[in-house]
């Protein structure tokens, strides 16, 4: 039985597909014959062009889900579309807050298993063998899955290029999301947005970390400085997410954002493999840190061993000078 | 107010992990640990029954060898009790398989709350506990920053691209906590010995009515065919700053025609 049908569960924000969403779909056209994506909120419609971009020719409009948390009942939505008979090859599912509740739930609806942490997939046959790192990304492993179908993937960020292929405009089909009682009683009551400047942190070209070797929370301003300057994004360590000093959304690793920037400076980041797995397929990493044993050295094309509090606030001056 | 905290016991993640060459599954020998991600929970879990004014932490942990000694340390922390599900026939279980185990198991202590870490630091599949959920009828609220209660309702703060979401959930539910949530608390010597007496019920794959190939090597339906050593990058330039370092950083970045 070959690989015919792929779906993409196709996350809406601001109007947009997320970018990961758009780098399955590309992905999911050279894995099958038909690519179809399943989406929810209120700005489907809106986004269904850009779908028959990338190769799309049904969107499996799941609606607005109103107030509630999305994962239960969009996967719902779908565990019903597939159980009707209307069953893909392979679902791919981005690496996303809800991309990861939808794959978790639907994965127990369906009773089939999900591989989660994909960052390569390949169509032998008729097997998708699937790549994950292990150990931080120092291994990686080739897995392949066997049995009923759908093949649920959960893939990670910027592990495939987008590439749009238009196509004529999409077939939209409305799919209900049945009543699952307790189970989709989590309601959002407010959304906070915290100020954000300059580009997402897993789209930037620039991306400059901050880690422990910071000494303090006040000290991250100068990361946000540089990254600025650099026409980047901010990111940060584990420690000093879970040391409270930024938010976790601008975590760089294995529990946080893989990013693949052109370049990635490290300042003060000693190089754990949780981190180093997030930032490693940078195009090119400047590594500051103080002791010249930090891993972080082993992966850095240019290594600064020194004091990231004398040499950061130096660049930055050297950076306004040039305007 | 019963609180139920999934724990997981992993190698401790300083040392080098490995892999089993003949089933690729990750090799859990020598000493456990609490995972770290875990101590979040706990705490968390602890201080809403406190809150709550009364009832207990009830943990959750599937591991090989009848293996306790990260539970201990989360009894130490102030955890009431532990279920620990053991059973040779769970080895290779995928993230499936062990959802099915600890609901079945967490159904046991009839919970108010089911708390777990957002994935585990060894395997960090990260889908167990929505799984856990789904097979319990629960909500569930992922990524959360900030957890309170108040009649019967669990609020959270949940992590979200853009900042976070205030999200309410009727109880019983499953949440995932981040590291960050509370600062977890260090065992005191008192807490240790105490720990040393509160019981561990340990359980096997039978005790919980499960078929035994469902679960483990024989029920997983995905195969590790292979593993091989990443990409490695290797190390290039390294300069020691003596003041003018920013320098060299200037250049490189003129080289990139970044500036």
């Amino acid at each position: 039985m070959s690989i015919d049908k792929v779906w993409v569960l196709a996350e809406i924000s601001g109007g947009n597909p997320v970018s990961t969403s758009l780098e399955l779909l590309t992905k999911a056209r050279e894995m099958g014959s038909v690519v179809e994506a399943v989406s929810w909120g209120p700005d489907v419609a809106k986004t269904v062009g850009q779908l028959g971009n990338f190769g799309v020719t049904t969107v499996y409009d799941i609606g607005d889900t109103g107030d509630a948390l999305p994962g239960a009942p969009v996967a719902a939505a779908i565990a019903g579309l597939v159980k009707s008979g209307n069953r893909p090859d392979v679902m791919l599912i981005p690496t996303t807050y809800d991309g990861r509740d939808v794959a978790g739930r639907l994965s127990a609806m369906l009773d089939l298993p999900v591989i989660t942490n994909v960052v390569g997939l390949e169509v032998e046959g008729d097997e998708v063998r699937s790549e994950h790192g292990l150990f931080g990304g120092a291994k990686v492993a080739r897995a392949r899955l066997s049995g009923e179908r759908p093949w649920i993937f959960v893939v990670r960020a910027k592990s495939f290029a987008a590439e749009p292929s238009p196509g004529a405009a999409p077939q939209v089909t409305s799919v209900e999301v049945p009543d699952i009682g307790a189970r989709n009683t989590a309601k959002v009551l407010a959304r906070h947005v915290e100020e954000q400047s300059g580009p997402k942190l897993d789209e930037a070209d620039v991306v400059v970390s901050g880690g422990r070797g910071l000494g303090g929370a006040e000290h991250y301003a100068m990361i946000e400085e540089l990254a600025k300057l650099l026409k980047g994004a901010a990111g940060a360590s584990r420690a000093i997410v879970d040391a409270g000093w930024v938010p976790y959304s601008h975590q760089v690793g294995q529990t946080g954002k893989t990013v693949k920037p052109t370049l990635y400076i490290a300042c003060g980041i000693s190089g754990a493999t949780q981190h180093l797995v997030g930032m490693k397929g940078s195009k090119n990493i400047v590594a500051i840190n103080k002791d010249k044993d930090a891993p972080i050295f082993s992966v850095a094309d240019l290594g600064v061993v020194g004091d990231v509090n004398k040499v950061v606030p130096k660049l930055i001056e050297a950076l306004k000078a040039r305007g | 107010m019963n609180v139920v905290v999934c724990v997981k016991q992993i190698p401790d993640p300083a040392a080098p992990g490995a892999l089993d060459p003949e089933t690729k599954t990750l090799v859990r020998q020598g000493k456990l640990i609490l995972d770290d991600s875990d101590a979040y929970g706990v705490e968390m879990g602890l201080q809403l029954a406190e809150q709550a004014g009364g009832g207990e932490v009830t943990l959750v942990s599937m591991a090989p060898n009848n293996e306790t000694s990260g539970l201990r340390t989360a009894l130490a922390m102030g955890a009431a009790k532990a279920i620990l599900v053991s059973d040779d026939a769970l080895r290779g279980s995928d993230a499936l398989a062990t959802a099915k185990v600890l609901a079945k198991a967490i159904e046991r202590a009839a919970p108010d709350l089911v708390i777990a870490a957002t994935e585990s630091t060894d395997g960090y599949t990260g889908t167990t506990p929505v799984q856990v959920a789904e097979l319990l009828g629960m909500p569930s609220v992922t990524f959360a920053k900030k957890v309170s209660l108040s009649d019967g309702t669990v609020h959270v703060e949940r992590q979200t691209e853009a900042g976070y979401d205030e999200v309410v959930c009727p109880l019983p539910a499953v949440v995932t906590v981040t590291a960050g949530v509370v600062e977890p608390r260090y065992p005191s010597f008192k807490g240790i010995m105490a720990a040393k007496s509160k019981p561990v019920d340990q359980l096997t794959v039978s005790d919980l009515g499960i078929d035994a190939a469902l679960v483990g090597q024989a029920g997983a339906r995905q195969e590790v065919t292979e593993v091989a050593d990443a990409e490695a990058r290797s190390a290039g330039e390294v300069v020691v700053d003596e003041g003018d370092a920013h320098q060299n950083i200037i250049r490189f970045l003129e080289q990139l025609k970044l500036i």
